[in-house]
């Protein structure tokens, strides 16, 4: 039964191969009815549209809101990050979650918002849906993060901290002798010795400069 | 008991509390200084104190007496102390102070309650802030008359304390 009906109904990827068949023949073809100069003004304004589309959706997902829009989000790091100085402090200035996990480069945020679709993977299967799977998880995560920032050179740090502006006579002096051994040196990153300031910690155990 | 010795024991009260008011009210009361919760009424609350910024330097302060836990003379602000790790020890633990710079935490610290040395700090030892606490410009709401033991000492052998 099913080898003779075969022909007649063609199966789901036969059709699919045919309308792209039939639409590269028509796309090949010039066009006969529109402008050279008309379809060079809708290619420039659909250009404006799509960009500007893409664009939007793309910073839609580089804000807070968003991303506390999923719980693993919102009740686990985010309430951590509510009591750091990044969330408040004397200036009122808050970096929020895309400041420091998403790069400002374009190049960079584009790659990785692909890295990022792993993480909706994640959220699909509920790698860390409960505390306790998160908890478990805490160490691989921060990892991931830490490795980024050290091969960037705490990059998302610099955006707002940069060695040149750094006026150390204006800090603390622990923190100015520290900045001036390791910073300016270019002996460490940021990274390597402020870990855990936005975030909760996981387990230090073998982490260098941790107990 | 009898009914008799309950009569002769409320009589025997009654008349202490009577004296013992009675001499209350004949004293004067002190005259009060002003209290620490300041001239507001009892019934009212008083406006908080505003806080006061941390002292942050690198100075150690002397200890009052020579068991003090030192006094923490730099902030200690989002600090992590717990079950994964320890950011005071990132800093005070004996391998990390050849980069900080800062004080060793003491030997003390190694030692269980039956004083044998342990290879890395005890854990009766691992949570900092029980014993050291960062200190605040702060002005002391009353007045403190701690005379140090080398004020003693040198009081009990005037002319040259023994140290």
């Amino acid at each position: 039964m099913t080898a003779v009906e075969t022909p007649r109904k063609p199966s789901l990827f036969g059709r699919i191969f045919r309308f792209a068949r039939d639409l590269w023949d028509v796309l090949r073809r010039p066009s006969s009815v529109f402008s050279l100069g008309l379809l060079v003004l809708a290619g420039f304004v659909a250009g404006i549209i799509f960009w500007g589309g893409f664009n939007t959706a793309l910073e839609l997902t580089n804000t807070e809101k968003f991303c506390t829009g999923c719980h693993e989000m919102r009740s686990n790091v985010f309430e951590e990050l509510k009591s750091t100085i990044h969330f408040t402090n004397r200036s009122g200035v808050r970096a929020s979650c895309p400041d420091c996990h998403v790069p400002h480069n374009w190049t960079d945020k584009i790659a990785r918002k692909m890295q990022a679709s792993k993480e909706v993977w994640g959220h699909l299967f509920g790698t860390i849906d409960t505390r306790e799977k998160f908890l478990d998880n805490r160490l691989e995560l921060a990892m991931h993060e830490w490795a980024r920032l050290k091969s960037n050179d705490s990059l998302e740090c610099r955006n707002c901290h940069s060695a040149v502006s750094m006026d150390i006579s204006k800090q603390a002096p622990r923190a100015a002798a520290a900045h001036e051994r390791s910073l300016f040196t270019g002996e460490k990153t940021c990274i390597d010795c402020h870990k855990g300031i936005a975030h909760k910690l996981p387990d230090m155990k073998g982490v260098p400069g941790w107990q | 008991m009898t009914k008799g010795s309950h009569l002769i024991g409320a009589c025997l009260l009654l008349g202490c509390l009577t004296l013992s008011a009675s001499s209350l009210l004949a004293q004067n009361p002190p005259p009060l200084s002003l209290p620490l919760r300041g001239p507001t009424p009892l019934d009212q609350i008083a406006p908080a104190p505003r806080m006061t910024p941390p002292r942050n330097t690198s100075q150690k302060e002397s200890r009052n007496y020579p068991e003090q836990p030192p006094v923490i003379p730099h902030t200690i602000d989002g600090y992590q102390v717990d079950l994964n790790g320890n950011k005071c020890l990132s800093c005070h633990a004996r391998s990390r102070t050849g980069d900080s710079q800062a004080p060793m935490i003491s030997i003390t610290h190694f030692m269980d309650r039956d004083g044998q040395f342990l290879a890395t700090v005890s854990p009766r030892r691992f949570f900092c802030t029980q014993c050291h606490i960062p200190q605040h410009e702060t002005k002391a709401p009353v007045e403190n008359d701690f005379v140090d033991v080398d004020t003693l000492l040198s009081r009990a052998h005037p002319g040259g304390a023994r140290r």
